[in-house]
């Protein structure tokens, strides 16, 4: 098996290939603005790295998110796009989870990045393998009850302190994490999500109003 | 002319605004034009969300893909390249389309083209017409832009004689469906409409047409006010808006503009042919008019279908047809959308490539 990953849910670009094992070959970049230059290269970088070839790769695994869309559709439309070349199956992985999986929490924490417009996409986890809420998007004081007292990780939590006062690295996803997560479910025989991008907001459409009236009063 | 297999495959992409287009040519032959819109989602916000746009592309890209693949009756591993729009267009758009060619330039092992979506509505005719002639004069009218061209080289050289200063045409289209209550897109209804009314009913303004005005420019801002204008009297005064006539003089005086300036062009310039491309190009009327008055000129008019005028993947593949042809370097793995490419750039060359080797034209197809 070798499994390839790739993360542009959060300002991160990121890659990584594993064999089954363990990841043979990873890179990460923090870049918000350029996701579509910086993919490609990566991908390329950790092959080459590896010592292979794209098309030795058996499966594909891809954060679907939560995270500012345009960054968020390059990961996914390359993920998929790959997968219609190599004929090899595209999973997707919840990005939070990822996240909470590189935290090795074994108690009750919050994971939540920064979703921009002053909130964050969060989530609970019972520990660094249970998520025990929906992904969500709120507002860091709307939720201030919600996540009171607990430990939390990711570039959401790191941003608003009042909300978070007990931040901790990682702040960004890797894409050795998902990977890693996603070798371990795919061993245990469980299904992964459909590589469908998870936006939680609807898209910013203002029905113009009604037409503007140019005549001179 | 050698076995037209030896000329290029290539699978063009295009995501510039709300068509996902995947197109296939192998050389100036057309393979297949395969595209999935939006149009109907952004309806009834009475124009294009880029978001609502963007998320419509990621969704549709691969079974576009499938679906051009199939109607070519070719398989993905014979391609000679992906083209695909680099811009201009819609940022979020465009990031989709090239997202998804790189990926798949990459995994097949082809060279990727970004090309210039302006060059590109240029460049499908050679699928209707054959060979563009050179330099051709092309008129480029759509709902973002309104544009005249001269090429020596669509691969290398689109040079921009003028240009709207306001609103492109399309744009204008849309505002006076708006403001007649007619929905979204405005061009196609208004097309409708106006077969059935008075083009000289209503005298509206011809923008930009007096001696002192620059020759090659365009302006509609001026004329879609007096169209509203006239319309809000109508309404004030209580009495019917005579929808085919004001549909017909409004786009009378869009297409006499346009045909008027672009014949000018051709004759300053000494070409004898003129290219018409972009959405507006399938509108009825500007076809006629272009076709009475470059008769009237002795210049030979090239107006691709109208299928080809509107944004799709073939015009796209076409152009990188014509790169792959040419001998043009192939654009870098971290080739990025850029929404405002210049027209004179017609594609992104990579930066570690040799210097482009000038290719003689007998070579070409040969
Ligand atoms: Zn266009």
């Amino acid at each position: 098996m070798l499994l390839l990953a790739l993360d542009t849910a959060t300002p991160a670009v990121t890659a990584a290939l594993h064999d089954g094992t363990a990841v043979v070959a990873s890179s990460s970049q923090v870049d918000a603005r350029r996701h579509g230059e910086l993919l490609l290269p990566a991908v390329d970088r950790v092959l080459a790295e590896a010592g292979t070839r794209l098309d030795a790769v058996t499966g594909i695994v891809v954060g679907i998110g939560p995270g500012p869309y345009t960054g968020l559709r390059v990961g996914l439309m390359t993920a998929d796009t790959f997968g219609l070349a190599l004929g090899v199956p595209v999973h997707g992985l919840c990005t939070l989870d990822a996240l909470a999986y590189a935290s090795d929490f074994d108690a009750p924490f919050v994971v939540a990045t920064d979703a921009r417009r002053k909130e964050v996409y969060w989530a609970r986890y019972a520990d660094s393998r249970t998520r025990v809420t929906e992904p969500a998007v709120d507002r860091p004081a709307d939720i201030a009850d919600e996540v009171a007292g607990l430990p939390a990780v990711g570039a959401g939590a790191l941003l608003y302190p009042d909300t978070f006062p007990r931040a901790h690295e990682p702040e960004h996803v890797s894409a050795s994490a998902l990977a890693s997560l996603a070798a371990e479910k795919l061993a245990a025989g469980e299904e992964l999500p459909a590589p469908r991008p998870l936006y939680l907001r609807r898209p910013d459409a203002q029905v113009p109003k009604n037409y503007k009236v140019v005549t001179p009063k | 002319m050698a076995d037209s297999r030896d000329e290029p495959l290539v699978l063009g992409i295009e995501t510039s605004c709300d068509e996902t287009g995947v197109g296939i040519v192998r050389g100036t032959t057309l393979l297949a034009d395969a595209v999935a819109s939006s149009v109907d989602e952004h309806a009834r916000f009475g124009g294009v969300v880029p978001e609502v746009a963007s998320r419509a592309h990621l969704e549709a890209m691969v079974p576009t893909i499938q679906r051009a693949l199939k109607d070519a009756g070719v398989s993905a591993k014979d391609l000679d390249g992906i083209a695909v729009t680099a811009g201009p267009g819609l940022a979020g758009a465009l990031l989709v389309g090239v997202s998804a060619a790189k990926a798949y330039a990459y995994a097949l092992g082809k060279p990727l083209y970004g090309v210039n979506h302006l060059a590109s509505h240029i460049c499908v005719d050679q699928l209707e017409h054959g060979p563009l002639p050179e330099p051709t004069m092309a008129l480029l009218v759509s709902g973002g832009h309104s544009s005249l061209l001269l090429s020596t080289d669509i691969t290398s050289d689109v040079k921009p004689l003028g240009a709207t200063i306001d609103d492109a045409a399309g744009e204008a289209f849309d505002k006076i469906a708006r403001v007649l209550n007619l929905g979204f897109p405005g061009g196609p209804v208004i097309d409708r409409y106006a077969r059935e009314g008075d083009p000289d009913a209503i005298a509206f303004p011809r923008g930009l047409t007096g001696p002192r005005d620059p020759a090659y420019d365009f302006s509609f801002s001026g004329l879609k006010t007096a169209v509203a204008r006239w319309i809000e009297a109508k309404r004030a005064a209580g009495e019917e808006v005579p929808v085919r006539d004001v549909s017909a003089s409004f786009q009378e005086a869009v297409v006499d503009v346009l045909t008027r300036k672009a014949v000018r062009a051709c004759k300053d310039q000494g070409v004898d042919h003129l290219m018409i491309g972009g959405g507006v190009a399938a509108n009825s009327r500007l076809r006629a008019l272009a076709q009475e008055r470059c008769e009237a000129a002795g210049i030979r008019l090239r107006v691709p279908r109208p299928k080809l005028c509107t944004d799709n993947g073939a015009m796209v593949a076409a152009l990188g047809a014509e790169m792959v042809a040419r001998n043009r370097a192939a654009s870098d793995w971290d080739l990025s959308a850029d929404s405002s490419l210049p027209v004179t750039d017609p594609h992104v060359p990579g930066h570690h490539h040799d210097h482009v080797h000038e290719v003689s034209k007998e070579n070409l197809y040969s």
